[in-house]
């Protein structure tokens, strides 16, 4: 497996992420190193075999639909980066 | 009394030969005449640590103190802490003040202990060196040309320097164990779902694990009975009663049946650091116990399963950093696509970019049977391993690291060989099992730390079998020259 800038640019692009181009080959090398290196495990015979996603092999837990946490709006947005009237700003999306 | 362990300060605060004040202002002092070279802590809490110190002294005074009450400590900053910066060792939370506190945070205050600050980590916890932190590399107390382990290398170095007595840590793939064994300091990574994840910023969720970082087995006992127990705001929160974690640790090892697993003594294991493990073993055998060869053969396969695993989980726990709602925003961004990629590409560092890709990529349509799904599948093979293993022995022991501490650079060109360095660590976290670390010894001046792996939920046998080692031995109350 060996991953060229394009691919890395478009890896780059599902995960939103913006790459410098100076940085690209280097990125390219490092994940073909990493991928061949997790390849070996094509190579394992998992035939019935379940996938496991939880250590202890547990259900989800679930609770009652009702509201337990009090509205902190206020408290929330004073991190962000930009707010008004309650929203995120964000740049316009629709024109 | 920075050199006492956290049992011996409580003691001697019940007895009234110190005060939570003057403790406090003791390791205060420290950590500014001994950070600045070390870079263990990001944030000191002054203010704060002393007004909590004078409250814990009241709560002394008014008849309610238990055993951690008036103790200073210091948070890893993934833990989050209502007021204060939690970056995560990321320029993308650089500005993040935390709104609230994570549950270990909260349970911790509510024992009476006293935060000074927050430590230093690899950024979201990716690394085994900290050599990947926004705010540049901690350094190993015991020779400051060698990294300290990582993640938690600020928690690891900060107590081995003794700027704290104890901290807390967090345990992807060794992130406790790894850098406790390079700092010659004790470390616990309890079982999957024993201590809240609420709080603690995700890196993968389905291996995070909290836990304390300490000078000896009975200080982590100490904390544990604290941090532990079931926590409705984590879903994968486990509901089991606590047990008291002290009870156990006078418990006599006669018969206790320890297996050595043939793949951790193989090729890759330094010979110095197989020759102090051994000698720990063979204390263990004057201890009474009962030492036998096992195998866990899908031993080498763990760091390829966790190196799909951990970036898959990673990809989709980092989507939530999009410059909206908190954290870094980039400058004049021309539209949302811009706003996201530019906030994300400058905010993160190398190594996370890196692994959010990889986790991308295994998980992206096409390639989600062959990475994720296989990886899940060798993942239940090498938890059945433990298992087997676990039925046949009470605890499984072995190095922590194949190397003792390595110097700063040394790996940091190479991904692959960084991973390499947390090989008998990774497995643990896979399965879901306690573990913990313990000093040894030394190879080449540079602490050795000794593994020892437990069944589910038996953190109580493991500190318990730390103990009693650490009370024939002293190698957990060395103290590097010059922070002694």
């Amino acid at each position: 497996m060996s991953l060229s800038s394009a691919d890395v640019q478009s890896i780059a692009h599902l995960a939103r992420l913006s790459i410098e181009d100076q940085d690209i080959p280097e990125y390219a090398r490092n994940l073909s190193d990493i991928l061949n290196f997790v390849e070996q495990l094509g190579k394992v015979d998992t035939k019935g075999v379940d996938p496991m996603a939880h250590p202890l092999d547990m259900a989800q837990r679930l609770r009652v639909d009702e509201v337990s946490e009090s509205d902190q709006r206020e408290l929330f947005q004073s991190i962000a980066p930009a707010t008004e009237a309650g929203l995120y700003l964000v740049p316009r999306v629709i024109e | 009394m920075y050199e006492k362990t956290l049992a011996e300060l409580s003691a001697a605060l019940r007895a009234g030969e110190t005060s939570s004040v003057e403790l406090t202002q003791t390791f205060l002092d420290r950590i500014e005449r001994l950070n600045p070279d070390l870079n263990a802590l990001i944030t000191v809490t002054r203010e704060q640590a002393l007004a909590d110190a004078k409250s814990a002294d009241e709560m002394r005074a008014a008849g309610k103190a238990g055993p951690l009450t008036g103790i200073p400590l210091a948070h890893k900053d993934i833990f989050c802490t209502q007021g204060v910066r939690t970056s995560c060792g990321s320029r993308m939370l650089d500005n993040f003040i935390a709104p609230y506190n994570a549950t270990v945070v909260e349970k911790l205050k509510a024992a009476g202990m006293v935060c000074v600050g927050k430590t230093n980590m690899d950024e979201f916890a990716m690394g085994s060196s900290n050599e990947t932190s926004f705010y540049g590399p901690v350094r190993n107390p015991w020779d400051v040309q060698a990294v300290p382990g990582g993640s938690s290398g600020g928690s690891a170095a900060a107590v081995a320097a003794r700027l704290v007595p104890v901290a807390t840590g967090t345990d992807t793939g060794g992130s406790i164990r790894q850098p406790a064994a390079l700092c010659g300091i004790s470390g616990l990574k309890p079982t999957y779902g024993r201590v809240s994840r609420y709080g603690m910023i995700a890196f993968a969720s389905s291996l995070d694990q909290g836990g304390p970082m300490g000078y000896s087995a009975e200080d982590l006992a100490l904390m544990m009975n604290a941090m532990a127990g079931f926590d409705e705001r984590d879903s994968t929160s486990v509901e089991r009663e606590v047990p008291d974690y002290t009870a156990d640790l006078g418990e006599s090892l006669q018969g206790l049946k320890i297996g050595l697993p043939k793949e951790y003594f193989g090729e890759g294991l330094d010979s110095e650091v197989a020759k102090v493990v051994e000698a720990a073993v063979e204390e263990y055998r004057k201890l009474g116990a009962e030492v036998r060869e096992i195998s866990l053969p899908n031993t080498e396969l763990a760091v390829p399963v966790y190196y799909v695993i951990a970036p898959a989980e990673a990809s989709s726990n980092l989507s939530r950093y999009d410059g909206v709602r908190f954290g870094y925003r980039c400058e004049n961004p021309v539209d949302l696509e811009d706003l996201y990629k530019r906030s994300r590409g400058e905010g993160f560092g190398p190594e996370v970019k890196r692994r959010i890709m990889v986790g991308t990529y295994a998980l992206s349509a096409g390639y989600y049977d062959a990475y994720y799904l296989k990886a899940q599948q060798v993942r239940r093979m090498i938890r059945d391993d433990f298992t087997r293993a676990l039925e046949e022995v009470d605890v499984i022991m072995g190095p922590t690291s194949p190397t003792v501490a390595f110097n700063l650079g040394e790996r940091s060109d190479d991904p692959v060989q960084m991973y390499l360095s947390d090989v008998y660590t990774i497995a643990i976290n896979l399965a879901g099992v306690p573990a913990m670390s313990i000093p040894a010894g030394f190879a080449n001046g540079r602490p050795v730390g000794l593994q020892v792996i437990g069944n589910y939920f038996d953190e109580a046998r493991l500190l318990n079998v730390g103990h009693q080692y650490q009370q024939v031995t002293d190698w957990h109350r060395r103290m590097p020259e010059q922070y002694a």
